[in-house]
């Protein structure tokens, strides 16, 4: 599958890996429902960690649309709450 | 939900949304390219705006390390002197400046970071832009409009994701920069007012004065021994007031006398 860092581009990951990516993603969910920023720091920064590590970046020239798509490195809670909600932060 | 899941949908849905909009999809095919085309150019505009942002921090912390240098330099000065209570002074100023320089740094750091990204961002554009060209060339010579429909929604979809993250990514660092160009400003501001200066050295540079004065004197002195290793003589205070009297005793007034004397005591006891 294609996995999207954003800011950072796309990625080959194994089909194989998806529950593990599943289950950190649970994590980080979890963390954005309670509002526990240091932990939704820590989770996203583990989970961009494990994808870069098991994932080869794929060709940019390729124009296939990602099945996942990450928050990047720095991004917020609110940042991500903002994406979440649309509130225009993907500008058309 | 996932908060994978969600961000994948909210771009879903983005490119969905607008291609519902297109209705014989071959020629919108040429409009999408253009919006492309315009959003590289913003791209590459973004790289150029964090990079002169980024210069102009540049200068600003070199002038700034420069400042720095000048107190420390200053410091050791008056410490030779035997005057701690300036090299505090200077230190102290110093201290000020070098916590400018850290924040700057900081920021410098992070716009140094910003501009990586988005140059990236640029390149993998660039290269979803020109796979797309190809693509759409193609799908325009080989396929009729119902065929090519599949084909091009593929094509659209797949670059409409990379467009909103770039889109992402220069909002992001046209933020930075302008937040980065207003905090510039206003120190670029202060530096022309002289408020950083009198930051480093006080209004007229106090400590750089104070130190000119014990260098000034010094050199009096110096000039002084250098004179009356000349004359030959031990005293010469006492020799100067002599010869001030005898000229007295030869003068026309004796106004210019006494005003000769009541200076030159005056520059012994500087002495």
């Amino acid at each position: 599958m294609i996995v999207r860092i954003l800011g950072e581009g796309q990625l080959q990951v194994a089909d194989s890996a998806a529950d593990e990516l599943a289950s950190l993603d649970a994590k980080l969910e979890a963390a954005v429902e309670v509002s526990d920023e240091d932990e939704f720091k820590t989770v996203l920064g583990e989970l961009l960690a494990r994808v870069r590590s098991i994932g080869t970046p794929v060709d940019p020239g390729t124009l296939e649309a990602s099945d996942l798509i990450i928050p990047g490195e720095d991004a917020t809670m609110a940042e991500v709450h903002k994406l979440l909600t649309d509130e225009g932060v993907i500008p058309s | 939900m996932s908060v994978m899941k969600r961000v994948t949908m909210i771009f879903r849905a983005k490119a969905n949304k607008a291609l519902d909009r297109m209705e014989d999809p071959r020629e919108t095919l040429d409009y999408s390219y253009q919006t492309q085309l315009e959003l590289l150019q913003k791209v590459r505009r973004g790289v150029a705006d964090v990079a002169t942002s980024r210069k102009r921090l540049e200068l600003q912390l070199n002038q700034l390390q420069q400042n720095s240098d000048k107190l420390d330099r200053q410091a050791r000065d008056a410490l030779a002197a035997g005057r701690e209570d300036l090299a505090r002074d200077a230190l102290t100023r110093k201290a000020g400046i070098q916590t400018q320089v850290t924040e700057l740094n900081q920021q410098y750091t992070s716009l140094q970071g910003e501009e990586e990204r988005l140059t990236g961002a640029s390149q993998r554009l660039q290269a979803k832009v020109d796979a797309f060209r190809t693509k759409k060339e193609t799908i325009k010579a080989t396929y009729t409009a119902a065929e090519a429909q599949t084909r091009i929604n593929e094509a659209f979809t797949g670059i409409s994701e990379e467009m909103g993250d770039v889109g992402m990514a220069i909002q992001r660092a046209e933020d930075k920069t302008e937040q980065m160009k207003a905090r510039a400003g206003a120190l670029d501001e202060l530096m022309a007012s002289g408020a950083i200066d009198d930051m480093v050295s006080g209004p007229r540079d106090d400590i750089q004065a104070e130190l000119d004065r014990i260098g000034a004197s010094n050199s009096v002195d110096v000039e002084l021994e250098r004179m009356k290793g000349e004359l030959g003589q031990g005293g010469a205070p006492r020799q100067i007031e002599g010869a001030g009297a005898t000229d007295g005793a030869a003068s026309e007034t004796a106004s210019a006398g006494r005003s000769e004397q009541t200076q030159q005591p005056r520059a012994g006891d500087g002495a």
